[in-house]
């Protein structure tokens, strides 16, 4: 659907994200959603605001991909009957994020399947609700009771595992339940939340440099994804253009973020599947790759080099040419490497057919990033709505049909070639100059968006400031909100020893989502 | 598989040399006790995580900790999957207020004598995320620390320089 044919006014938001940006009644959010449903779109995030103390009421918001870009809506809710229309029945991913939103900000979702609690367990009561103004951020609250209605499965010879939130491993932690036959997983449910820790709450009354730091947290596997989506929604309300040699940098570091996380993946993959010899490989790989980040730029995954109006830090002559060397011989190892893997009987016997989410699944449920790549869900943002300096390097998406753990690791080795081939490129084009400016001063009441292709999948920023600059609401989107619910789905009917596997070729956030 | 051998015997040994222990990571009110876990503990640990919150940023510094370079499992250190099994606790993040329970039950299940090690600035201080409706702040507020290590995240030199001491029977005194 072209912009032009939408039913309701939109407009650019400025910056370099594209995106347009429209308020909506509640028939009007409905039915933008199902024609965006029809055309094949997506939803990226479902986040609120209390807008009592600048206009009146509160504000439900939903950023939507289309083809034409990102579509942002905001929808009016009123303080005296606070709900809006809900949308999990166009968009099953909805589902959590509703749930998300009652429970911070105490809107409630009409007609929606669940209305059980998502993010609150028992640490803060059923009637408090954190992102509302008037709620103290620092209040502590008793502990109350936390007992979650699982669904339950019934019938002969079905029992349940329940495994976490503590896990076996060196793993962020959740819970999932289990229901079993045997060894075979008739249905997984997750329950997540354990790490919230306040992150939205917190960013309010924030200055952006400080947030900045903070969106650099939200997941550290991610830091330069959130961290450029940060910047690039203060630059969208600042409308301010960083100097090129600083936009160039930031797509080397989150090329290079993509290829450690990768790396690290691909070791435990093996690992997994039992071959040891893999994951010393490529995490032997992945510690010189951070250290030459270390050497570099100031930091092993670096944090906090990338901030609103450039970035910290430069390369020098002799520090590009050792990026170059370094990306010829990693290229070489990684592809003697993937070699073993393909020809390994044993790893590609645990590899093929598991975990499978099929293509028809995945557009239904709305997969995204890496995992929807590897079922045929061909979107990532740097080929679709480059920013600079992607839109000079002709990114090549990488797509597999399979939906397996094997897809999922065929998705990871193609993206490291890739990555090593843009890495190659922005090294050879890095325009001269300036790496960093100082942003003017913010309009009150501004909206800006960020929205970054991270090595997991598109990360969203949606800032709202206030007044002076002042953070009025920050919602980070992590990808893993859509994909969770889809690592439901490829569970069933493997059998339990192979979730470790499966889990780790999704490797979705905790923290991300979680907030 | 000789593709395997040939890449192992390209590869060689990686590991490095461990760097010392750093004492300033021992919380002061800990060193008694400290002195007396390190006798009955010598020059084996056993290891149990938990994130109690944190961004894994952390977690990410724990998995380097096995890679071939700085050869945890070489040194005398592993990870274990049960409290049970475990001489040490390693705690990542602030504790949210959604994983305090967890963490106390995980380190009551630990048998004595038992270490803990709070990770990364979240962990020594609440770092960024402090203390709020959601987060008890640093680990100190849940459990007894012992070693604190700072850092946003922490290298896996300075974890090994926090979690030597434990093992290094020369420190006993």
């Amino acid at each position: 659907m072209d912009i032009k044919d939408f039913p309701i006014a939109l407009t650019a938001i400025p910056g370099a994200a594209t995106a347009w940006h429209g308020t909506v009644t509640a028939l009007e959010m409905r039915s933008v959603c199902a024609r965006i449903r029809e055309d094949g779109g997506r939803l990226i995030a479902l986040w609120g605001t209390d807008e009592r103390q600048r206009s009146s009421g509160f504000a439900m918001h939903v950023a939507l991909m289309d083809h034409p870009g990102l579509i942002c809506l905001s929808l009016p809710v009123t303080e005296t009957t606070p709900e809006y229309p809900a949308i999990d029945d166009l968009f099953p991913v909805a589902n959590r994020m509703q749930r998300a939103l009652y429970d911070l900000l105490g809107i409630r979702a009409q007609g929606a399947a669940d209305h059980r609690p998502w993010l609150r367990h028992g640490a803060w009561p059923e009637l408090v609700f954190p992102l509302r103004k008037e709620v103290d951020a620092k209040t502590a609250y008793p502990g109350g009771p936390d007992d979650y209605p699982f669904v339950q499965v019934s019938g002969g010879g079905v029992h349940e595992i329940a495994v976490g939130p503590v896990h076996a491993g060196t793993i962020e932690p959740g819970h999932f339940r289990f229901s079993v036959v045997g060894e075979r997983v008739l249905r997984l449910e997750e329950r997540l939340g354990y790490t919230h820790k306040g992150i939205e709450k917190l960013a309010e009354g924030m200055t952006i440099p400080e947030a900045a730091r903070l969106a650099g947290r939200v997941s550290g596997d991610s830091t330069v994804a959130y961290a450029w989506a940060f910047a690039m929604a203060v630059e969208s309300i600042a409308g301010f253009t960083p100097p090129p040699r600083a936009l160039w940098l930031r797509a080397l570091w989150l090329e290079r973020e993509r290829i450690a996380n990768h790396l690290g993946d691909l070791g435990y993959l093996g690992n997994d599947a039992a071959l040891s010899f893999g994951f010393a490989q490529f995490w032997r790989l992945k510690e010189e790759w951070l250290r030459s980040q270390k050497d570099l730029f100031g930091h092993r995954y670096l944090m906090d080099c990338i901030m609103p109006g450039g970035v910290r830090g430069d390369l020098d002559a002799a520090g590009l040419t050792c990026l170059l060397e370094e990306a010829d011989a990693l290229e070489q190892q990684v592809r003697r490497l993937q070699n073993i893997y393909d020809e390994h009987a044993g790893v590609q016997d645990r590899f093929l057919t598991t975990g499978r989410v099929a293509p028809s699944l995945a557009a239904q449920l709305g997969l995204a990033g890496l995992a929807g790549r590897a079922s045929a869900q061909a979107w990532d943002l740097r080929e679709q709505y480059p920013v600079t300096p992607y839109d000079q390097l002709e990114v090549h998406m990488a797509t597999r049909r399979n939906g397996d753990v094997a897809a999922r690791v065929a998705v990871r080795f193609d993206e490291i070639y890739e990555s090593l081939r843009l890495i190659r490129l922005i090294l050879a084009g890095l325009p001269e100059g300036t790496t960093l400016q100082e942003v003017p001063p913010l309009p009150d009441n501004g909206f800006g968006i960020g929205w970054i292709e991270g090595w997991r999948g598109e990360v969203l920023i949606a800032l709202h400031t206030g007044k002076d600059g002042v953070i009025h609401r920050l919602h980070p989107h992590d990808p893993s909100w859509q994909n969770w619910p889809l690592l439901e789905h490829a569970i069933i009917g493997n059998i339990v020893p192979d979730f470790p596997l499966i889990n780790k070729s999704f490797n979705l956030s905790y923290s991300g989502q979680d907030l | 598989m000789y593709k395997i051998l040939f890449q192992i015997l390209r590869t060689g040994i990686k590991t490095e040399a461990p760097p010392s222990a750093n004492p300033d990571y021992r919380m002061p009110e800990a060193q008694q006790l400290h002195k007396e876990i390190l006798k009955t503990l010598g020059r084996a640990l056993v290891i149990r995580h938990v994130d109690a919150g944190s961004c894994n940023g952390c977690e990410l510094e724990i998995h380097a900790l096995n890679t071939p370079q700085y050869n945890i499992e070489g040194l005398g250190i592993k990870f274990a999957a049960s409290p049970r099994h475990a001489d040490m606790l390693l705690v990542t993040g602030p504790v949210s207020r959604h994983m305090e329970e967890a963490l106390r039950r995980t380190y009551d299940a630990m048998p004595e004598p038992k270490l803990v090690v709070a990770v990364g600035d979240c962990g020594c201080t609440g770092g960024i995320f402090g203390e709020s409706y959601a987060s008890c702040g640093r680990v100190a507020n849940v459990l007894p620390v012992d070693v604190a290590i700072p850092g946003c995240p922490p290298t896996p030199t300075q974890l090994l320089q926090g979690i030597l001491p434990a093992v290094t029977k020369a420190n006993a005194g």
